[in-house]
């Protein structure tokens, strides 16, 4: 008996909720960004090591809602090895592909909050020795 | 007895019963007749105005150990409790089912309440055989509007017990009323300097127009603090006010907490200070009523749309003496008595803060709400809301891991905000929309206080009339099935 509840919160998605991919600081961070969304309070953090233009390891943090903090999880795990254009070209509509289940406008928000804040994130590099992103 | 209507302190404070107050009168000497009439007569203007109170408890009503003394008294003209059933056919929206096979379970009063038919078939009513523009036209169509127009006004005026009808000003809504007053009493009479105090536990739009009044002006906004257990601290918001404060502005019922404010006695320590008070009764109007004239309040705002009305109307009362003393905000048709071309000459109230075409039929369909309220009283409905928090309160603590803010149920009006520890309020949400149950999540407008709460976003169950016990009841089985999704893996 498939309802809603259910198909939101999926056993994939909890477990990223529950038990997140790479949840602290980068060890050798190279760029990084937060945003919040001040509707909901949701607050997300990144952190990138970016070299020779690949995203080499890809770290979060941060408070909300299960949605913002799995859709976070789920983001981070995709990104690390990809090169930075391929980050820049990963779309909302393949961040919303990425969590899965259908989501309403305002869900919508919490799912691309972490989305927008990497899409900040490869544009900030972090501190005087920080390499650029591009 | 023979001074006892006049005797503001025991009269109509919120936290000061009335009901009490007259109770023990039974118990004196005096002419229980008169006492009798007394009370009749306030409970029949259905104008809360003592304890709250329960079904079954309305004379025994306590002030909880806040101080006032209880007497017995007999069991004389106590409301019949409310049973929703009786008129829930009334709301339309009530019986939408959503997804697929869930009855719609409406707990976002708070945020707006549904309308009955009564309202719905006045609009429609209005726009099919009386309307036309209102105070312009010579042809009977506009007379006709014109007349069911300040008509509604009256009811207005009756509701909220104003003196004059011309006191009584239509705005879009409470925001709208807000700004009004600080743009134009505000900006003539604030200045650098001075102070407007507020409390912790207002709304965003109780707040945001004094802030921009202070960027204007330069004047200071400061805030009376709510204590950990959801009620105002009197005795710091009293300690605030000085010589300086030029408005004291602040909700009568918290529109999170639920907290009903001791209204007599911040607006008498108000004047007390010289300050003018400002009373957002946007939360209580739909629930207790409002008495400007006991509360003795100088301006006092809320909105229809909360109330069984339509949206996009609201109300601003002020005081005449004062609300003369402004000059319009709004500048446009219907609030000028001659315009040249050198200036214009303001028109007398209420006309002058009501520039352009009002809302005509939103206003007149609030006197429709307003009937449908007084036909089955305050009173009752607020006793009922009362019971329906107390209920949800046991439910949800019975559950275990949910933190419930603010007062105990019979301090309250029928709001109960929560958290359920370890979810985030907006899955609650989620999670009881899938089972039918509409809430609020978030800061409810009230950032400021989930801060100092210490909250980032709560979840808000607001009840009405139309609400029924059994709705508390999947309420509370929907907020178990959330902590179910995320403990089953823990």
């Amino acid at each position: 008996m498939p309802n809603r509840e259910e198909e939101i919160y999926q056993d994939h998605i909890l477990d990223h909720y529950e038990d997140p991919y790479h949840r602290g600081p980068c060890p050798r961070c190279t760029h990084a960004h937060e945003d919040d969304n001040p509707l909901c309070g949701d607050n997300i953090h990144v952190e990138l090591e970016i070299e020779d233009g690949r995203i080499r390891s890809a770290w979060f943090d941060g408070e909300g809602c299960c949605i913002s903090q799995a859709s976070a999880s789920m983001l981070v795990e995709k990104i690390e090895g990809l090169a930075v254009d391929e980050v820049k070209n990963f779309s909302a509509r393949d961040m919303l592909t990425l969590y899965g289940p259908p989501l309403t406008p305002n869900r919508q928000k919490c799912c691309l909050l972490a989305w927008r804040v990497v899409q900040s994130a490869i544009y900030s590099p972090r501190g005087p020795s920080s390499t650029p992103a591009t | 007895m023979h001074d006892l209507p006049k005797s503001k302190g025991n009269r109509t404070d919120w936290d000061n019963s009335i009901l009490v107050g007259i109770a023990g009168e039974f118990n004196s000497n005096r002419s229980s007749t008169c006492a009798l009439t007394v009370r009749n007569a306030i409970l029949n203007r259905n104008i809360h105005k003592g304890e709250p109170m329960v079904h079954g408890d309305l004379q025994n009503s306590s002030g909880g150990g806040r101080g006032e003394s209880q007497a017995d008294s007999p069991p004389a003209a106590r409301p019949a409790p409310l049973d929703p059933q009786e008129f829930r056919g009334d709301f339309p929206i009530l019986s939408a089912v959503l997804h697929q096979d869930k009855p719609l379970v409406y707990l976002d009063n708070a945020a707006s309440s549904q309308r009955p038919r009564q309202v719905i078939d006045r609009i429609v009513q209005v726009y099919e055989k009386d309307y036309a523009n209102v105070h312009r036209g010579v042809h009977w169509l506009s007379d006709r509007s014109t007349d069911l127009y300040e008509e509604s006004r009256e009811s207005v005026r009756k509701f909220i017990n104003a003196a004059q009808r011309h006191e009584v000003i239509f705005t879009s809504g409470t925001t709208a009323s807000v700004n009004i007053v600080a743009r134009s009493w505000g900006d003539c009479r604030v200045g650098a300097g001075d102070e407007i105090l507020l409390t912790e536990m207002e709304h965003n739009s109780n707040i945001v127009p004094w802030q921009q009044l202070a960027q204007r002006t330069g004047c200071l906004v400061r805030f009376a603090p709510v204590r950990d257990d959801g009620f105002l601290d009197l005795d710091a918001f009293s300690r605030m006010l000085n010589s300086k404060t030029r408005l004291v502005a602040f909700t009568s019922m918290s529109n999170v907490l639920g907290t009903m404010n001791p209204m007599e006695t911040m607006i008498q320590r108000s004047h007390d200070a010289g300050a003018l008070v400002f009373v957002d009764a946007a939360q209580s109007a739909p629930h207790l009523g409002i008495d400007v004239q006991t509360w003795n309040a100088d301006f006092v705002a809320f909105s229809g749309h909360k109330m069984l009305g339509p949206s996009g109307v609201g109300i601003l009362y002020g005081r005449e003496r004062i609300l003369d003393s402004m000059p319009p905000f709004l500048g446009g048709g219907s609030m000028i008595r001659r315009v040249t071309l050198d200036g214009f000459e303001a028109a007398d109230l209420p006309a002058k803060f009501e520039a352009g075409t009002p809302p005509i039929v939103p206003a007149i369909a609030l006197g429709s709400a307003i009937d449908y309220l007084e036909k089955i009283g305050l009173q009752r409905i607020h006793a009922h809301e009362v019971h329906l928090s107390k209920l949800a309160h046991e439910a949800l603590e019975q559950l275990g891991g949910i933190k419930i803010l603010g007062p105990p149920p019979q301090f309250k009006g029928g709001i109960v905000s929560f958290v359920v520890e370890g979810v985030h309020a907006h899955d609650v949400a989620q999670i009881l929309d899938a089972h039918g149950v509409a809430i609020r999540a978030g800061h409810h407008c009230a950032m400021p206080l989930h801060k100092r709460l210490k909250l980032v976003a709560s979840n808000r169950a607001s009840f009405y009339l139309y609400n029924t016990s059994e709705e508390v009841e999947l309420l509370a089985r929907a907020v178990a099935a959330c902590q179910r999704v995320f403990r089953r893996r823990k």
